[in-house]
């Protein structure tokens, strides 16, 4: 493209003007937020005082002494990420697989429906779960499986560290199919049917062929996206437990993600410059999981 | 200026007609079937179980929304309710005058609030989408390349320093610190780029010739092409602003400031009355139906939009 505007009194390039607005809120709300926690995280700050520098401190007291976060905080998120970041994509890729194959009025109906839950208020869904998981008769699971003879008496749901945890996988699932779900969705249905045709007369023979020759390998910007998209949504979630449970802390730091830790530091105690090496703990480690899915999915030949 | 477009119009008309074939290709195959066949039935049973799990909640948060005090305290509990009342909509509405600030106003607030994030959001992401996809300049790469990074940030992750930001702004205190922080949104950004690089190079050039500047192709040119990508800006932005939390718990102490769902969770969280569970279930609906009728109207934008999301 050879025609570019230019005006001929100035020199002043006026595309910049276009993305001036986006860059500057990106600045201030992306970029300088990174900066100050990589700062932070190097010094002392009450949010009260000038910080003071305090070097590696934070890393080595977060590694070392900080029995809560490397016991319960950093294993806990760590096992949540890999049941709901694999688990609630698998599940999203293989729903939008199976809508794919159906037609189109009920694909959407059908795709609305698995897509909602993603749009619920997670702090307010809480409350629900808390009803629903109630530990007395009442509750709607104990109510059901008392009734069905599966348990014998009320089980105490909120109270017991692993069903916690248990409950935080159930909801962290059910709220998966998110955008990435209608990206991949997308992505399935725009493949170009000639492909699968030419592949059937190659000899390809059964569906699961056809998901892992075609399907995938023909999707893999729209598979990445979504796992990106997956990634961001484990991550960002907290305080499920703490509602749960109806304590803060949890019982026994069940379900103590890290962002818990952070924000029990950062907002509780106001110990900031701890909050922010915990943050950058915690980006370093979604960066982590964001190159693995880079490297599963990037189309770039020798991608990083 | 009006321009005289017509070579200009005549692509977009071929644009559009493009697009349109490209849809109907797809119909007839063995992805996304035209019609209704038996084999098809295997597919249905696979979705049922997972329809089940995800509408049972979603079920039980209407009718827990509806039902009267007597029966949320009833044993044994029932799904449905055999009686349906307003009464905890109207304890919702009512509580809210206990804190000396009206329920409408928290309303109000969520409406201006979330409004002014989607309009702002919408202009700057599709400003800067614009200058990523058609325009010159340097740095450009760079940029968008940051911009894709930042998509994988949580952000959740930065409340911390974004809190510092926040009150050394002094933007606390504000209505516009439930927009600022939201208006920076990477991958609505990236969606809208892709998309308008769907749009034919030969567009620009040609409304270049018709002697309209980079303003007016924006806005009379691209603008009207994009609408699936707006539209999905659009419904992401509201997401975010409408179910947003943060904002008022940490940089709004002024009670009459704060937002919808702010006020929802203080009345529902940590109180374990049962009157609470119904008041609750109401506030998650009310929070729920704006999402979710407008990601109805919607939805064929979105899935537009994210047939070019794929990250290479």
């Amino acid at each position: 493209m050879k025609t570019t505007l230019r005006s001929p009194v100035k020199k002043f390039n006026t595309s910049y003007w276009f993305v001036l607005p986006y860059a500057t809120v990106f600045f201030l709300f992306v970029v300088v937020l990174i900066v100050i926690s990589i700062s932070l995280s190097l010094s002392y700050y009450d949010n009260i005082n000038f910080p003071t520098w305090v070097g590696l401190k934070n890393y080595v007291i977060l590694f070392t002494q900080d029995t809560d976060f490397m016991q319960y905080a950093l294993p806990t998120t760590i096992k949540y990420a890999l049941i709901i970041g694999p688990g609630g994509y698998g599940i999203s890729f293989f729903m939008a697989w199976v809508l794919a194959q159906i037609t189109h009025k009920a694909r959407t109906v059908i795709a609305i429906v698995l897509y909602s839950p993603s749009l619920t208020n997670g702090i307010l869904m809480s409350v629900i779960w808390k009803v629903v998981f109630s530990g007395d008769a009442r509750g709607y699971l104990n109510y059901y499986l008392l009734n069905l003879g599966l348990i014998n008496e009320p089980v105490q749901w909120l109270q017991n560290t692993s069903f916690i945890f248990g409950i935080m996988i159930f909801v962290g699932i059910w709220s998966s199919m998110s955008v990435g779900f209608l990206a991949m969705l997308s992505g399935i249905l725009n493949i170009n049917k000639e492909l699968y045709e030419a592949a059937y007369v190659d000899g390809m023979k059964s569906r699961w062929q056809e998901i892992f020759y075609i399907t995938i390998p023909s999707m893999k910007p729209q598979m990445l996206f979504g796992a990106v998209m997956a990634i961001v949504g484990t991550f960002n979630a907290s305080g499920l437990a703490a509602t749960l449970s109806g304590s803060y802390p949890p019982p026994q730091l069940a379900g103590w993600l890290v962002v818990d830790h952070m924000y029990d530091y950062g907002f509780g105690r106001f110990e900031m410059g701890y909050a922010s090496a915990i943050s950058v703990v915690l980006l370093l480690i979604v960066l982590l999981f964001n190159r693995i899915a880079t490297r599963l999915f990037s189309e770039r030949e020798g991608a990083k | 200026m009006k321009p005289t477009l017509t070579k200009t119009e005549k692509l977009i008309r071929k644009y559009k007609r493009m697009r349109k074939n490209k849809k109907a290709k797809f119909l007839g195959t063995m992805i996304n079937p035209s019609r209704f066949h038996k084999s098809q039935i295997r597919f249905y049973l696979i979705l049922l179980p997972m329809l089940l799990v995800t509408v049972l909640p979603l079920i039980f948060i209407v009718s827990h929304a509806f039902k009267p005090l007597d029966e949320l305290y009833a044993y044994p509990p029932r799904i449905f309710a055999s009686r349906l009342t307003f009464d905890n909509f109207r304890n919702l509405f009512l509580a809210a005058t206990q804190t000396g600030v009206p329920f409408s106003r928290y309303l109000f607030n969520s409406i201006i609030v979330s409004t002014i994030v989607i309009t702002l959001t919408i202009l700057f992401g599709t400003l800067a989408a614009y200058s990523f996809s058609f325009l010159k300049y340097k740095g450009k790469k760079t940029l968008f390349a940051i911009n894709q990074i930042a998509i994988m940030i949580v952000p959740v992750a930065v409340s911390v320093p974004r809190f510092i930001v926040m009150s050394s702004l002094g933007l606390t205190n504000n209505i516009l610190a439930h927009v600022i922080p939201l208006i920076a949104m990477p991958v609505g950004v990236f969606l809208v780029k892709q998309f308008m690089d769907q749009v034919p190079r030969e567009l620009y050039e040609a409304s270049v010739i018709d002697g309209a500047n980079k303003w007016q192709i924006y806005r009379q040119v691209v603008m009207p092409l994009v609408k699936p990508a707006i539209a999905t800006i659009m419904i992401l932005s509201f997401q975010a602003a409408w179910n947003n939390t943060e904002t008022s718990d940490l940089f709004v102490n002024n009670e009459a400031l704060k937002t919808l769902p702010y006020y929802f969770s203080t009345l529902t969280f940590g109180v374990s009355s049962i009157a609470a569970q119904g008041m609750s279930a109401a506030a998650n609906l009310m929070m729920f139906l704006p999402n979710i009728v407008l990601f109805i109207i919607l939805q064929n934008s979105v899935m537009n939009t994210m047939a070019y999301s794929g990250i290479k």
